[in-house]
């Protein structure tokens, strides 16, 4: 018997995991066929889950945990019990902008606490506000990007102005000026790139080695209810992921998202953040930034709790929630380990002991606990060097209000 | 009550403008999602706003929403979350609307049913215009095709449809496939007209 399973995405690289297992046969296998619904805003994105077109989607995760806070339109609980991707953001700012900063584009990625230094400066020789574009108020893209200007003692919500536009738009918007630069998920940075008026300022990678992004969110009423079906679903991905992951495939990877049906954009821009080599200027030699974008290794799709607590704790460092033990339960809970267990119980992919973890901890590759197969988890620490404990976010809070 | 329809499409914005005054709502503007569109919005303090589910710029729209201290009141999409069924045939149709809280649902229903009807109406008259333009296209392809057989083969306008069609048939194919077919292979043979 065959299930049929409509999902919502934008097109972006890490919609990857989701469009392999429709076009490899993946979710054939599970006995599922996968209708995946093209979308061009994340409202629309969320209507149509929220309001049952779609039974899942590939959202922003600070989004899922906005939907379920009610601090977005159509409040509704949400659960994410699948991670699609982690990393795979870039800053990039309008060429007469980065000027100002330092002109060497590969020591502005490696350094990014210079250039954050650099980029408080150039906003004081700016002719007005630099207005820069962030696809969501609450996106990944936005909370990290502030993160990393309030470390150079930019305020986010003072010192800049960020505007809201979905990543297809951005390009357009910087050729006619209404931007001076923007955050998003790959491709459009690059697409900004080559055009020639743009380039790479921050890539999410040396912001927090281990960003968390988009995740598969669906109506937690639906997910209860279909427990068989969700978990023939998380098989079929978790299969699709680590085809995603395999260097070998990348071409053909960026080939398959290079379809109109997806990004429609050209596989070579496509491919840059898939095989880690970031061109950051038109015409230069590309950058290593293996880590660029994660589909599968290091138990990257296993919805870690304590990261639904850390975008809590962003949430509420920028006042768009009022904390409470209440909020960061219903937060933290968003993020559903119990059902990815449940799901891949019988599969191979490593499966983490414990479902919160110190969030930034990680130096240099770290063997954990690991109820089967080997799990290394990858360095993870934020450029800052703050490490995140969920069970201390008083204290973490604490931290940030003192430093500026 | 001032309504605000957002659109890029001026042949749709124009379907539902005049089917809203038609319906005695005089206070209308259209306003194109580019730009400053979302100042000239706030200037506006509309009442209702009515905009494609498909516009890419409905995540500025709702930025505005949710930051905006110059409008008196906040605005939420739809109405009353109760109504599930019209909410649902909105979605279908591709309109979503913001409406200032406070204003009764009796007095917005109208207006929202009104959008999902003649948003209905805009893209069946689109799909008819593209079944049209794709009926010409088609058209001309076979055209072609016939001309070249009949040049090629002397047969006869007849015979040289009945060749495609049943070409078409023995393949399992649609003829205009066959006939593009055809005129690719003539084109590389040079021997295309």
């Amino acid at each position: 018997m065959t299930t049929n399973l409509r999902i919502a995405f934008l097109p972006l690289n890490d919609v990857a995991v989701l469009a392999v297992a429709r076009e490899r046969g993946f979710a054939e296998e599970e006995g599922i066929a996968l209708d995946l619904v093209r979308t061009t805003s994340w409202a629309t994105l969320r209507d149509r889950l929220v309001y049952g077109q779609v039974q899942a989607a590939h959202m922003l995760a600070p989004l899922a945990v906005a939907v379920t806070l009610g601090l977005s339109q159509q409040p509704a609980a949400l659960a994410a019990p699948y991670k699609l991707g982690v990393n795979g953001n870039m800053l990039v700012m309008a060429r007469d902008f980065s000027a100002a900063l330092e002109p060497d584009p590969a020591r502005r990625l490696a350094d990014p606490v210079g250039t954050a230094h650099d980029f408080a400066s150039a906003i004081g020789l700016w002719r007005r506000k630099p207005v820069i574009g962030v696809v969501h108020r609450f996106s990944s893209h936005a909370l990290m990007l502030r993160y990393w200007l309030a470390s150079a003692g930019i305020d986010p919500d003072r010192d800049v102005v960020l505007r809201v536009l979905p990543p297809s738009l951005t390009v357009e918007a910087i050729h006619a000026g209404e931007i001076d630069g923007f955050i998003a998920g790959e491709p459009w940075g690059s697409a900004a790139i080559d055009s020639g008026r743009a380039e790479a300022v921050a890539i999410g990678e040396r912001i927090w080695q281990r960003g968390v992004e988009k995740v598969l969110a669906f109506r937690e009423t639906w997910l209860d209810e279909n427990p068989e079906t969700a978990d023939r679903l998380l098989r079929a991905l978790a299969r699709a992921a680590a085809w995603c992951d395999e260097p070998a495939n990348h071409e053909a990877l960026a080939d398959l998202l290079a379809d109109a049906r997806y990004v429609n954009q050209p596989a070579d821009l496509i491919l840059r953040a898939l095989s880690g080599r970031i061109i950051p200027r038109a015409g230069d030699a590309a950058v290593a930034a293996p880590d660029f974008v994660l589909f599968s290794r290091e138990a990257t799709s296993f919805p870690w709790r304590s990261q639904a607590l850390w975008i809590y704790s962003q949430l509420v460092r920028w006042g768009m929630v009022e904390h409470s033990p209440e909020n960061a339960a219903k937060a933290g809970a968003v993020f559903r380990p119990d059902v990815f267990r449940r799901a891949l119980a019988g599969s191979d992919v490593p499966m983490p002991g414990a479902s919160m973890k110190l969030e930034g901890a990680v130096a240099s590759p770290l063997a954990v606990g690991s109820r089967k197969g080997d799990l290394t988890l990858g360095a993870d620490r934020f450029f800052d060097g703050r490490v995140f404990d969920p069970d201390r976010i008083d204290e973490y809070l604490k931290g940030f209000s003192q430093s500026h | 009550m001032r309504i605000v329809i957002i659109d890029d499409s001026g042949l749709r914005a124009t379907v539902l403008e005049e089917g809203l005054r038609e319906a005695g709502y005089d206070d209308i503007h259209i306003v194109p999602p580019r730009g400053a569109f979302v100042a000239r919005l706030e200037r506006m303090a509309p009442d209702v706003v009515l905009m494609d589910l498909g516009s890419p710029s409905r995540d500025t729209l709702e930025e505005m929403l949710s930051v905006s201290r110059a409008l008196a009141r906040p605005i939420a999409m739809f109405v009353d979350q109760s109504d599930e069924a019209m909410i649902g045939a909105a979605i279908d149709a591709g309109v979503s609307a913001y409406v200032v809280d406070g204003l009764r649902k009796e007095r917005v229903k109208p207006v929202l049913e009104l959008a999902v009807r003649r948003f209905n109406a805009f893209s069946k008259m689109q799909t008819e215009l593209e079944e049209a333009r794709t009926a010409l296209a088609d058209r001309k392809v076979l055209d072609r095709a016939k001309s070249i057989l009949m040049n090629q083969r002397g047969l006869s306008e007849q015979d040289a449809y009945g060749l495609l069609r049943s070409s078409a048939m023995n393949q399992g194919k649609k003829i205009v496939d066959v006939a593009q077919a055809l005129i690719t292979a003539s084109d590389l043979l040079g021997g295309g007209l």
